[in-house]
């Protein structure tokens, strides 16, 4: 049972990991990490993969719209540039994959600022629609392009690390686990520091954080930049995981998805992403699940999409109607009973 | 060497079909302005609408003069369940919330949809005359000149509506100041209720419209990206702006198509999005809202 936390100094009170249980359950969840590859079979591997991609893509977003307050659709968008970064350097240069993913991010990044830089003057709704306006214009360069293969998209080699070729889950787990990991720590990191901290004032009111002597368009801009840095990673590992690259492959729907994602996880909260994006990636695969035990195998495979896309809308609805805080909220109303656990009543 | 007869010929067809854009951007006005509540499912109530009609009259084999007002009245009843179970519920919550709540609703639109008539594209009963219609020269396909004739029709007589029925001054005025409107007596989360049933029957017109034009199928909501772009355009709780972005979209969509090609369309739509937003961030006609602290 904990009783209070008593700290002693400020640097203690900021301190990303404060309690010692804190620290023991990060190290079995780090050795749970480490141990997977080797209990998995190929489909959790793969699936493993998926998620963490896409948890660093929603951390991304989170820090955007959940910290910024800064909502955008086009996430999918920064992700295919990303991807199309990594795809056109590995194609044609035949870079070492750690360069290209970083060049992913800048690229996107670079992207982002574009986006973020109507965000001084447009605001709230307005900038939603914008940004969807940025995803179609990314779209139409992806399929028009030379550069980018038109429709057709391009399809690139494995990564190789230290003369191995990264072509199967388990080794792309490897690359893929740790990147999004360190991206993690840096995103949660992050809100300790002066800029995050000044992300969270914008949120809250913009004009307030403008008086307090928050340079508005300079902060806006980072948090799209750094959004969409993630995301151009993410988008890198994307590319390196499905080894091919079309227009059709980031669509508006997949900038829904990670919305989705933040806000059934909880918003404002680097746990939050994590479970949301976790959550929202496992649940299609449930469905499939259960519409197999339905349907005995055949049948019913038809409605699995449209099944999708209403179990999708309507965890977004009920979320957002129930439980505005989401997963990370009922999370931490879990851990507040165990503190108290066997001695309330 | 410019055809001129040719570009007034693409100029009507672009006027005509922004006439639609119109019809479907005053719907979604008349949420916004009564309850500030960017519905971004437009697209999918419209959709709502057209498969709604599609049951009644092909599947059903309903005559059309019953048809069409009881797809109106079932998709008023839609927006009436939409309202009461999604939009209610969030009063008070900050504007992204309730947005996003739209975006959901849009998903379950979708896969209902596809649920319960399969993706399939499918063609609405024909019930516009079909002689070719004739401007001086130029060439008018029949559907689109009657489907922008019945939605200049509609968009007249909800403006008339609005301007002297009893219902239409009370959601005038709780646009204009909530709290006045309740002061003055007027039952503002009725009017709530209104707004959204009249946008749903507005964007169910529009659907059957749009549909018999062009064939429904669970893709329709990208007619909604456009009106989305429409009012934006025109400013989001102006119904002047709705009308004149309806015009200049549906000019800009239909001249994109001829000159570039069409896949440019989408592009030249959002192109015009993102300068008009450059230059006026509340669209040509928007209210300017000023913030205090």
């Amino acid at each position: 049972m904990r009783i209070g936390t008593l700290k002693e100094s400020y640097v203690a009170d900021a301190a990303l990991f404060d309690s010692r249980t804190q620290h023991a359950w990060l190290a079995i969840a780090a050795a749970l990490l480490l141990l997977f590859p080797f209990m998995a079979s190929d489909y959790w591997l793969y699936m493993a993969c998926l998620v963490a991609i896409n948890v660093a893509s929603a951390t991304g977003l989170n820090i955007l719209t959940g910290y910024t307050g800064l909502v955008s659709l086009g996430q999918a968008a920064f992700m295919g540039l990303g991807a199309y970064t990594v795809a056109i350097l590995q194609t044609r240069y035949g870079t070492p994959f750690l360069l290209n993913l970083l060049a992913g991010g800048v690229v996107a990044m670079l992207g982002g600022i574009v986006v973020g830089i109507p965000s001084l003057r447009v605001k709230g709704l307005y900038l939603a629609i914008a940004t969807i306006a940025a995803s179609f214009i990314a779209h139409f360069l992806f399929a028009n392009f030379q550069i980018t293969g038109g429709t057709a998209g391009l399809s690139l080699p494995p990564a190789r690390l230290l003369g191995m070729d990264l072509d199967t889950s388990f080794r792309l787990y490897w690359l893929i686990v740790p990147v999004t990991v360190l991206m993690l720590l840096g995103a949660a990191n992050l809100f300790r520091t002066r800029i995050g901290r000044a992300f969270i004032a914008i949120r809250d009111r913009d004009i307030s954080a403008e008086v307090l002597g928050i340079p508005l368009l300079r902060y806006k801009l980072l948090s799209f930049g750094l959004s969409s840095f993630y995301a151009g990673i993410a988008g890198g590992l994307w590319a390196y995981f499905f080894r091919v690259v079309t227009p059709e492959s980031f669509p508006l729907s997949m900038s829904i998805f990670f919305l989705a994602a933040i806000i059934v996880g909880g918003m404002g909260s680097i746990l939050g992403g994590i479970l949301g994006a976790v959550f929202m990636t496992m649940v299609p695969e449930l469905l499939k699940l259960i519409v197999d035990l339905l349907s005995g195998g055949a049948g019913l495979a038809v409605f699995l999409s449209p099944v999708r896309l209403v179990v999708f809308g309507a965890l977004i609805i009920g979320f957002l109607v129930f439980e505005p805080l989401g997963l990370a909220e009922i999370w931490r109303r879990v851990r507040r009973f165990f503190h108290l656990w066997p001695f309330r009543n | 060497m410019m055809d001129w007869a040719y570009l007034f010929e693409i100029s009507l067809t672009g006027i005509a079909s922004g006439g639609l854009y119109a019809l479907a951007a005053l719907a979604f006005v008349m949420v916004y302005k009564a309850t500030r509540v960017v519905n971004i499912a437009i697209g999918e109530m419209l959709m709502a609408g057209g498969y709604l009609f599609f049951t009644f009259a092909a599947m059903w084999a309903l005559p059309l003069w019953l048809a069409i007002p009881a797809a109106v009245l079932a998709c008023g009843l839609l927006g009436a369940v939409i309202e009461r179970t999604m939009i209610r519920p969030l009063l008070g919550e900050p504007p992204i919330s309730v947005f996003m709540v739209t975006v959901g609703l849009s998903s379950v639109l979708i896969g209902l949809v596809e649920m319960v008539w399969t993706a399939d594209q499918r063609r609405l009963p024909e019930f516009m005359p079909s002689d070719p219609i004739m401007v001086g020269d130029a060439f008018l396909a029949p559907k689109v000149f009657w489907g922008a004739v019945v939605a200049a029709v509609f968009i007249a007589a909800v403006l008339l509506v609005f301007r002297y029925w009893r219902g239409g001054v009370a959601l005038r005025a709780t646009a204009s100041d909530q709290a006045a409107a309740y002061s003055v007596g007027i039952n503002v989360p009725r009017v709530f209720s209104l707004a959204w049933v009249a946008s749903a029957m507005l964007a169910a017109v529009s659907g059957i419209i749009v549909g018999s034009i062009g064939g429904i199928s669970s893709s329709m909501g990208v007619f909604g990206l456009s009106v989305l772009v429409v009012v934006i355009v025109g400013g989001l709780d102006s119904v002047l702006g709705a009308l004149v972005g309806g015009i200049l979209i549906g000019l800009v969509e239909a001249l994109a198509g001829a000159y570039l090609g069409g896949e440019y369309k989408l592009l030249a739509t959002f192109v015009v999005l993102v300068v008009i937003l450059m230059a006026r961030p509340y669209g040509l006609f928007g209210t300017h809202e000023i913030e205090r602290l």
